[in-house]
């Protein structure tokens, strides 16, 4: 069976300016809901506080549960509804982690049961998290995503442009001060700094093939947290993890569409770049589909029936696979192509 | 090729054989006795699966040198003035730095020199004041270290007594860094009281009672606004009322000192802790009640006087605790006495409850989500590659026994995150295998024989698989270097993972094909 018939040849080059609209317009729409809601909606792992995860025999007004807890003397709590819709779970988060906290959890239970009758409540997870700690966690998440991208940077680099030593001297000279300098300045600040003077040295000194894998890897992520930010999700450690496994799925295709670039630049040595980047797209596009379908099945499975965690992980995971097979065509290759361009013209990429 | 066929297949088998063995403890309920100890090995469920406690705390040792400073202060005042060398004070800065002023300079030099024999872990800072009968003592930073590190070394100790006063839970307790402190307690859900029992000091000591007033400004009224030299104010209650102590300060005997502590019942019939003493302390004990009979003795305990009974005769090496309240709480004091004193504070940085219910939800939903998955991912690679396909799934079948089997034999926990690192490779094993067929059609398409169109699809798309695993690989190595617990689970799993995709993708399956090939003689791929 076949679904993508061989031969196939779609102008994805051509594409290529609305592709880049298409990106601008959700990176966009992603940085404007990130600044609208004042950053991601960051969990207590990241922010510190205390959450407690109740489950109640029925659902409720999520603001008749705050107005109980205000009545508790429990202010400024605030009360989500978890998971799939029609459970009735429920995240209530307070900013209190340290002392004051005896029994809340005690108490929190109590009071529901007052509405619902004893033993019909059940604290099902409670965490409390001191802001060092958050802060820490933030840091550390930020600070491995930004080596993860360096190093992947260094990797294909070389192995695709043989630029081995120039490459491992850019993350030298951008690794050691970003980590000298961790504990000196906001670190969110410096990761946004460094890595745009990565994406410039990788501009400046042709990195093409790198720069294309970053850019896309960068791409989608910003438009996956934008998709947490515009639906109001917990931006919670296990979404870090979801990030990470986005992070490698685009990646993965984006190399696959680049390994057949490198293969086809040396059997066709006539064809114009952008011809050449086009059948490769095109020659990898049955594989690149197939992958993204089985993949999806299964978040999709995962998105339907997984309950909590579970569902906002495959949500991300939902988003990640859709940018990220569209990145590594539309994104990821075309960078090449203007790369190509913006660089002597008609020189072509060293074999 | 026959002949390699042969070995590769023992290969395989071999490894797929012993893969087996070592997930027969997981996913066997009870394991043989007879079973070897080597293969005993299992995966464990995470917290966030089992259901459990999670306490990261950070000891606080600035706390601990401080204390030690302190003490040392005490014990050069004291000797000083045996020595009758005569200072007008000597006192602890707020960065733990001792300053003396001496009487006149002759004192000051020959405090000097008292202090560079016997304390030598203390440098001698120049005078910032150019005062000649000013001495500043500046703890080295390497004794900062050494205290900072025990410290943190006796409160693990203390708290695993704690924690764990039979010995009969499983706590997993770590050091990490250099000063924090992460326990997890599977199954046990009351944070509020291990929290309690983790944060008491468990100082005891035991002090003369001067003499009593209601509150504490009026025993100062009665000093002239200042404990008398060698005395201390301390507050406590009887009978409901709270009162003040002016206390001797200095302790002869403490919680250093006892050897044994058990619930007891005082003579109304409450509830009480009953200790003993180890030799060295009930000698000493001996002494001070054997020569103070008739006078009333504190027991100070975390800084309040928990209670101040008369001494009625000498006692050596029993005592009792009383006033306490509930029997749990006894029973916390209990095991608070026994487990010794905390030799810092300590902060909580994160706590975490994952009720039981929830982990086997989230095991529930997650397997039957993987199932169903798992399921329209295997037809689907039957119904379009066909024969190929159905071999494939088996190939895939056996990477995730691999993976589990490592797993197994690492001990690794498994947590949700560690599971999306299996979900992100099973992925990539169906894209390798899927690049694979890719390349075998291509092959085809141009006309060549089975042979050779598998053997290029196989070489054609063995740089690309490799090159995106390694990338992937890469990150993985990265995030375990950098990353926090779960992600650090998380980078496990995926490069376990993707070794073991490599192996079934790359070598596992092409054993397939040329079985197909060779000994079926296969004329047309099925693919």
């Amino acid at each position: 069976m076949e679904l993508i018939k061989p031969g196939i040849r779609v102008n994805f080059v051509g594409f290529r300016r609305y592709g880049f609209v298409l990106s601008a317009i959700l990176i966009l729409v992603s940085i404007l809901s990130l600044l609208l809601h004042g950053g991601p909606n960051l969990g207590v792992d990241f922010k510190g506080g205390t959450l407690i995860q109740v489950k109640v025999p029925a659902q409720v007004a999520v603001s008749q549960l705050r107005e109980g807890l205000e009545a508790m003397g429990l202010p400024g709590a605030e009360v989500q509804r978890f998971g799939k819709p029609g459970e009735s779970e429920y995240l209530i988060r307070v900013e209190i982690s340290e002392t004051g906290l005896e029994r809340l959890s005690d108490q929190i239970k109590e009071s529901l049961e007052g509405k619902f009758g004893s033993n019909t409540v059940e604290i099902r997870r409670v965490e409390m998290v001191g802001p060092k700690a958050g802060r820490e966690l933030t840091d550390k998440a930020l600070f491995a995503l930004f080596f993860a991208i360096l190093f992947i940077a260094v990797y294909i680099s070389g192995r695709f442009e043989m630029k081995w030593i120039a490459s491992a001297l850019m993350a030298i000279s951008i690794g050691i001060p970003c980590y000298l300098l961790k504990d000196s300045v906001g670190l969110s600040y410096l990761i946004l700094l460094v890595v745009c003077i990565m994406l410039g040295l990788c501009i400046l000194l042709r990195f093409r093939f790198a720069l294309g894998a970053v850019a896309a890897l960068i791409h989608d992520v910003i438009i996956t947290v934008g998709a947490f930010s515009l639906t109001n999700k917990e931006f919670s450690l296990p979404i870090v993890a979801a990030l990470l496994t986005i992070i490698g799925y685009s990646l993965n295709d984006t190399i696959v569409v680049f390994d057949r670039i490198r293969e086809n630049l040396k059997k066709m040595r006539r064809q114009a770049f952008g011809e050449v980047i086009n059948i490769s797209i095109n020659e990898t596009l049955s594989r690149t589909i197939l992958t993204s379908a089985t993949t999806l099945v299964v978040v999709v499975v995962l998105f339907l029936l997984g309950g909590g965690v579970i569902h906002d992980f495959a949500f991300a995971l939902l988003v990640g696979v859709i940018v990220g097979t569209y990145s590594s065509i539309f994104v990821a290759s075309p960078i090449l192509l203007f790369l190509e361009e913006k660089g002597k013209s008609g020189r072509r990429l060293p074999r | 090729m026959e002949k390699s066929l042969k070995w590769r297949g023992l290969l395989v088998l071999i490894v797929t054989v012993v893969a087996l063995i070592y997930l027969v403890p997981t996913l066997v309920r009870k394991v043989p006795e007879s079973w070897p100890k080597i293969f005993s090995k299992k995966i464990s469920l995470g917290l966030d699966l089992q259901g459990g406690m999670h306490l990261d705390m950070e000891v606080r040792t600035e706390k601990a040198v401080e204390n030690e400073v302190v003490r040392i202060k005490d014990d050069i005042k004291r000797l000083l003035g045996q020595k009758k060398i005569w200072a007008r004070s000597v006192e602890k800065t707020e960065n733990n730095d001792i300053v003396i002023k001496f009487l006149s300079p002759e004192f000051r030099d020959q405090g000097l020199e008292l202090i560079e024999n016997q304390y030598r872990e203390f440098t001698v800072e120049g005078t910032p004041s150019e005062d000649a009968r000013v001495l500043t003592l500046r703890l080295q930073d390497k004794v900062r270290e050494q205290i900072a590190d025990l410290a943190v070394s006796q409160a693990r100790e203390v708290i695993e007594r704690r924690i764990n006063p039979e010995g009969v839970r499983e706590p997993s307790i770590q050091t990490l860094g250099r000063n924090r402190i992460v326990i997890e307690l599977p199954g046990v859900m009351d944070i509020e009281a291990a929290r309690r029992i983790i944060e008491r000091t468990g100082q005891l000591s035991f002090q003369m009672v001067i003499e009593t007033a209601p509150t504490a400004q009026s025993l100062l009224d009665r000093h002239a606004g200042k404990p008398p030299e060698g005395s201390v104010i301390l507050m406590g209650a009887e009978d409901g009322r709270t009162v003040a102590y002016l206390l001797e300060r200095e302790a002869k005997v403490t919680g250093a000192d006892l050897k044994d502590a058990r619930l007891g019942y005082d003579e109304y019939g409450q509830v009480a802790v009953d200790f003993e003493l180890n030799p060295k302390g009930a000698r000493r004990f001996g002494v001070l009640t054997g020569k103070n009979v008739g006078k009333r003795l504190a027991i100070v305990l975390e800084g309040k006087v928990q209670s101040a009974p008369v001494i009625r005769s000498k006692i050596t090496d029993r005592g009792q605790i009383t006033g306490i309240g509930t029997v749990e709480e006894a029973r916390e004091l209990q095991i608070v006495l026994r487990s010794g004193a905390m030799p810092a504070p300590v902060e909580f940085r994160y706590q975490s409850i994952v009720g039981p219910s929830l982990g086997s939800d989230s095991i529930r939903r997650g397997v039957k989500s993987a199932i169903i998955g798992g399921i329209l991912v295997v037809l689907f690679m039957v119904f379009y590659y066909r024969l190929s396909g159905a071999i494939a799934d088996l190939v895939l079948a056996l990477n995730m026994v691999f993976i589990l089997a490592v797993l197994a034999g690492f001990r690794a926990t498994l947590t949700l995150p560690g599971i999306a690192g299996i979900v992100l490779t099973i992925g990539m094993a169906v894209d390798a295998n899927v690049l694979i067929f890719e390349r075998i059609r291509e092959e085809i398409r141009t006309g060549k024989t089975p042979r050779s169109a598998i053997d290029g699809g196989y070489s054609k798309a063995l740089l690309t698989i490799l090159d995106a695993n390694i990338t992937t690989v890469i990150a993985a190595v990265v995030l375990f270097q950098f990353g926090t617990g779960p992600v650090k689970g998380f980078a496990v799993t995926l490069t376990v993972g993707i070794i073991a995709s490599l192996f079934t993708a790359l070598f596992v399956s092409r054993l397939f094909f040329d079985f197909l090939l060779v000994k079926v003689g296969m004329k047309t791929v099925s693919i």
